[in-house]
């Protein structure tokens, strides 16, 4: 699609028609990121029979619907939720709707997967895309009886005329509605919710039978004609460059179609996009991996080429221990006076509290396929940015961003680090070189690696409790590795005394979102530490942190960036899941019960954790609780539920025994039998799912659930043994006990 | 290269490869059945699991050259029409949320199911321990297991 054909063609017209010499319907459709529609004229190449009434549908004569899908898969379930909600609207029925990926166009609005964001910025969209087309064939039905459209309903696939008991099926109506004018702006009625038939319920995943069966759904089950496998070698330490690598002896090896270097980077001076290494290109994936294991280069090392995760930690302790107001320590917030109310509390603690940098360990290896042809380059990619990977490509090759072709494939695993397109700039360069289709594929070592890994951080906490049992003050200094916790950071505005300070450590380790980036480290940083303020004033923690959360209903954000807290809507999941729980049931030694809770995402969650913990230290979670406040609507029941025990059982995951070592600039672990990932008998056998409804608009479930899970466990494990795991992960402290 | 002829799903195939090329990489690259899944290459995920003579086997770690005659089965093979019980279970129960590992997952479970058709929970986590969900979906892939062995019993009352 040319640039020209995205312009908006109507300001006033919500749909617009187009007919075409076929004497088929045409209509585009842009959906803004606010959740307006714009018309714009699409790229549709043959219409014949068919109704399309935006880009995201079509209905053809035998009554069977397309749907095409907007956003890429990783496992959140949005390929099967978003044409739910069209449907929904549209009145279909849901058995004779196929589901299609849409590919990278914007005629689909905005179509990266990150944030939790595609529910909340599609949900609206995704309702009028269905009910702009349903008000249509509704018409079509009306002008057929001779009766007014109001009388008519659309449902089950059909218009049906309650007062004459009259149907036609939407494939009858395809002609008529065809060539009728599109509904206004604002005449397009969207359904009551209670009318819901299809939202709120149970259904598989749209995929689910391809997936059973070994289907080629993912990036790295791409194929093209003529395609060669590549692979592309880094330094091990970030930032280096090759100075000279055996390239003759490894294009002699078996298989071999060529071995060159890259040295550039693109976006220059990043540790992202396309950073310098060595290609081997191969007739096959085994012939590309094996050549490299006789690949030797030598590297100009980068500018850490000495760092460590030990030094991080020295560095962070002194900085802790550095006067406020000394360099490199800045004061993020200050409300109240601190120091007075630490001189005046019942109880004054300190805690140090640490973690580690972990991996995104996307089972599906970086992969991506390219075909650059001239002055074009098509793309088979497992993107959740699937724009972002276009424009790096684009950069990468020097092209202008539209002679860049985005196919998106479902995604083995997401997390946030497939947001970073540095495969697609690798193999974009790759194939560029070589002019033929090139598959690219990172071995689990590349990926452990060169993730942009979730970073590590540093707490150093005081926190005091007033001689009525609140806290009255709370002083945080975070020494980070570039992201500092912002200004607006629970507690915030809860406390009456409150310091934030922060440091960032010089470091060079490539970094990135991690799902619930900064809520999956900070919740159980800050719910940890409440729990043992509420210990510590013999109060007991549900109410110690309802009692924090005040009377108050939404507390405003800080200044223009700042973010509103809903205080209500906070203490109705924690009531919820003390309640479901059975909050304050007496344990004995060697179990216990713990709560987590934390604003994420734009979802409201707490969750309850029981676990034992033997004598000898080994731990079990026997049992989560959640209680989730994610708005309205739930828009697919199973795949809600499925992100919530996914969340609960990934965050026992990274938080139990995830760790990557940095020494000498790089990443020590290579593979799985360094860096243990949860298996099945360690993972929670019961995980209650509550959904607490409220009056706000849907919002996502891919990340909100998983911060509130770590801090849970730990405090049960106080509750089980009276151990304080101040360091993740938990495997690093010792549980046993006598 | 040397040539093989492997039993795959139920058919013969002639592969031209390196005596020492993974299985895995000959399904994917060799006979298109890309189901198989490349994980981590070292036998820790479990990814690749595929069945040699019904028996679990790493793909990532089986020499091409160390299958012989042995009958391989994938998942594209798993059953004739994508309805083994596991298949049936799994869909039933929207088990998957990336999907990728899923395969794998299938193919240990059936091994388990056809020699222990009523798996206690400890049974399963004897026969899964090797197989990865990064998306974490245990909770489902147990629930899918017990599913199936219920879904197995009844299709032998059906058939009494």
């Amino acid at each position: 699609m040319s640039a020209t054909l995205r312009a908006p063609l109507g300001r006033r017209s919500f749909l617009k028609l187009a007919t075409l010499a076929g004497g088929g319907l045409v209509l585009g459709y842009y959906v803004r990121p606010s959740g307006m529609a714009q018309v714009v004229k699409p790229d549709v190449e043959k219409t014949d029979g068919l109704f399309i009434p935006n880009a995201f549908l079509r209905i053809a004569a035998d009554g069977s619907v397309t749907v095409y899908s907007p956003r890429p898969e990783v496992g959140q379930g949005i390929k099967t939720s978003l044409p739910m909600i069209i449907a929904e609207e549209l009145g279909a029925d849901w058995r004779r709707v196929e589901v299609v990926s849409a590919p990278l166009d914007a005629a689909f609005g905005p179509q990266f997967a990150g944030g939790s964001m595609s529910t909340p910025m599609s949900y609206t969209a995704m309702r009028q895309v269905g009910a702009a087309a349903r008000t249509m064939l509704v018409e079509a039905a009306a002008q057929t009886w001779g009766v007014p459209a109001n009388e008519c309903v659309a449902g089950e696939g059909a218009v049906r005329h309650a007062p004459s008991g009259r149907s036609l099926k939407f494939g009858d109506l395809v002609a008529k509605a065809s060539a009728l004018p599109v509904p206004a702006e604002g005449s397009v009625v969207l359904k009551d919710p209670k009318d819901f038939t299809l939202l709120g319920k149970r259904i598989g995943g749209v995929d689910n039978p391809r997936v059973v069966t070994g289907q080629p759904l993912f990036g790295i089950d791409q194929k093209r004609p003529g395609m060669v496998h590549a692979v592309y070698e880094k330094s091990p330490v970030w930032g280096a460059r090759p100075l000279s690598a055996n390239l003759d002896h490894v294009k002699a090896l078996p298989g071999v179609v060529d071995a060159f270097a890259i040295d550039r980077t693109v976006p220059e001076g990043q540790l992202t996009g396309l950073v310098p290494g060595v290609a081997i290109v191969a007739t096959s994936t085994w012939a590309a991996f094996s050549a490299r294991n006789e690949l030797k280069v030598t590297w100009k090392e980068g500018r850490l080429p000495n760092s460590s995760w030990d030094d991080f930690a020295r560095q962070a302790r002194e900085l802790a221990r550095a006067p406020a107001g000394s360099p490199g320590v800045s004061e993020d917030r200050r409300d109240g006076d601190v120091d007075k109310a630490f001189a005046g509390a019942a109880h004054v603690l300190e805690a140090a509290y640490a973690y580690p940098f972990i991996s995104h360990t996307n089972l599906e290896p970086q992969n991506c396929l390219v075909h650059v042809q001239g002055d074009r380059a098509e793309i088979w990619a497992p993107t959740q940015n699937p724009d972002g990977a276009r424009k790096l490509a684009a950069q990468v090759l020097g092209f202008a961003p539209e002679n860049v072709k985005v196919n998106i494939t479902r995604i083995g695993g997401g997390f946030g680090r497939r947001l970073d397109s540095d495969p697609v700039a690798e193999a974009a360069a790759i194939s560029q070189r070589l002019g033929v289709p090139v598959k690219l594929l990172w071995d689990r070592a590349n990926d452990l690696q060169h993730d942009h890994y979730r970073p590590g951080g540093f707490h150093f906490l005081k926190g005091a409790v007033d001689p009525q049992g609140a806290l009255s003050a709370w002083r945080s200094h975070h020494v980070s590795f570039g992201s500092n916790m912002g200004a607006d950071e629970y507690p915030a505005r809860f406390v009456p005394n409150f310091a934030l300070l922060s440091s960032t450590l010089d470091n060079g380790v490539p970094q990135g979102p991690w799902r619930a980036p900064g809520s999956c480290t900070y919740a159980w940083v800050i719910c940890s530490f409440l729990d043992e303020l509420a210990h510590a004033a013999g109060r007991d923690p549900v109410k110690f942190n309802l009692a924090l959360l005040g009377e108050g209903d939404m507390v405003p954000g800080t200044g223009p960036r700042g973010r509103p807290y809903n205080a209500a809507r906070m203490r109705s999941v924690l009531r919820e899941v003390a309640e479901k729980s059975g909050w304050g049931k007496t344990l004995p030694r060697g179990r216990g019960m713990g709560l987590g809770y934390f604003f994420s995402h734009q979802g409201y969650i707490a969750e309850v954790a029981e676990v034992t913990v033997t004598p000898a230290g080994e731990l079990r979670v026997d049992r989560v609780v959640a209680a989730v406040d994610v708005g309205s609507q739930i828009v697919n029941l199973s795949g809600a539920e499925n992100q919530v025990q996914g969340s609960v059982t990934d965050g026992l995951n990274a938080a139990w025994r995830q760790e990557l070592d940095i020494k000498q600039g790089r990443v020590v672990q290579s593979n799985f039998h360094e860096y243990p990932m949860l298996r099945i008998a360690d993972a929670p056998r019961s995980i209650e799912i509550h959904f607490v409804k409220s009056d706000y608009p849907p919002t996502g479930l891919g990340e909100p659930a998983l911060p509130p899970l770590a801090p849970a466990v730990c405090n049960a494990i106080f509750a089980a043994t009276g151990k304080r795991v101040r360091q993740l992960p938990i495997s690093r402290t010792d549980l046993s006990w006598s | 290269m040397s040539t093989f002829t492997l039993q795959v799903n139920g058919r013969s195939h002639e592969v031209d490869a390196a005596p020492e090329t993974p299985l895995l990489w000959v399904l994917r690259d060799n006979l298109d059945l890309v189901g198989t899944k490349f994980g981590c290459g070292i036998g820790q995920c479990a990814a690749c699991t595929v069945h040699l003579d019904g028996t679990p086997a790493r793909a990532c770690l089986t020499p091409v050259s160390a299958v012989g005659s042995a009958k391989v089965t994938t998942i594209e093979g798993l059953s004739p029409d994508g309805q083994h019980p596991l298949q049936r279970a799994w869909c039933e129960l929207d088990v998957a949320q990336c999907g990728y590992c899923q395969p794998g997952q299938l193919m240990s479970a059936a091994a388990l199911l056809a020699h222990n058709p009523s798996p206690s929970d400890a049974d399963i986590d004897e026969a899964m321990a090797g197989n990865l969900c990064r998306c974490a979906t245990y909770f489902r892939i147990r629930a899918g297991i017990h599913r199936a062995a219920e879904l197995l019993a009844a299709g032998r009352e059906t058939r009494a």
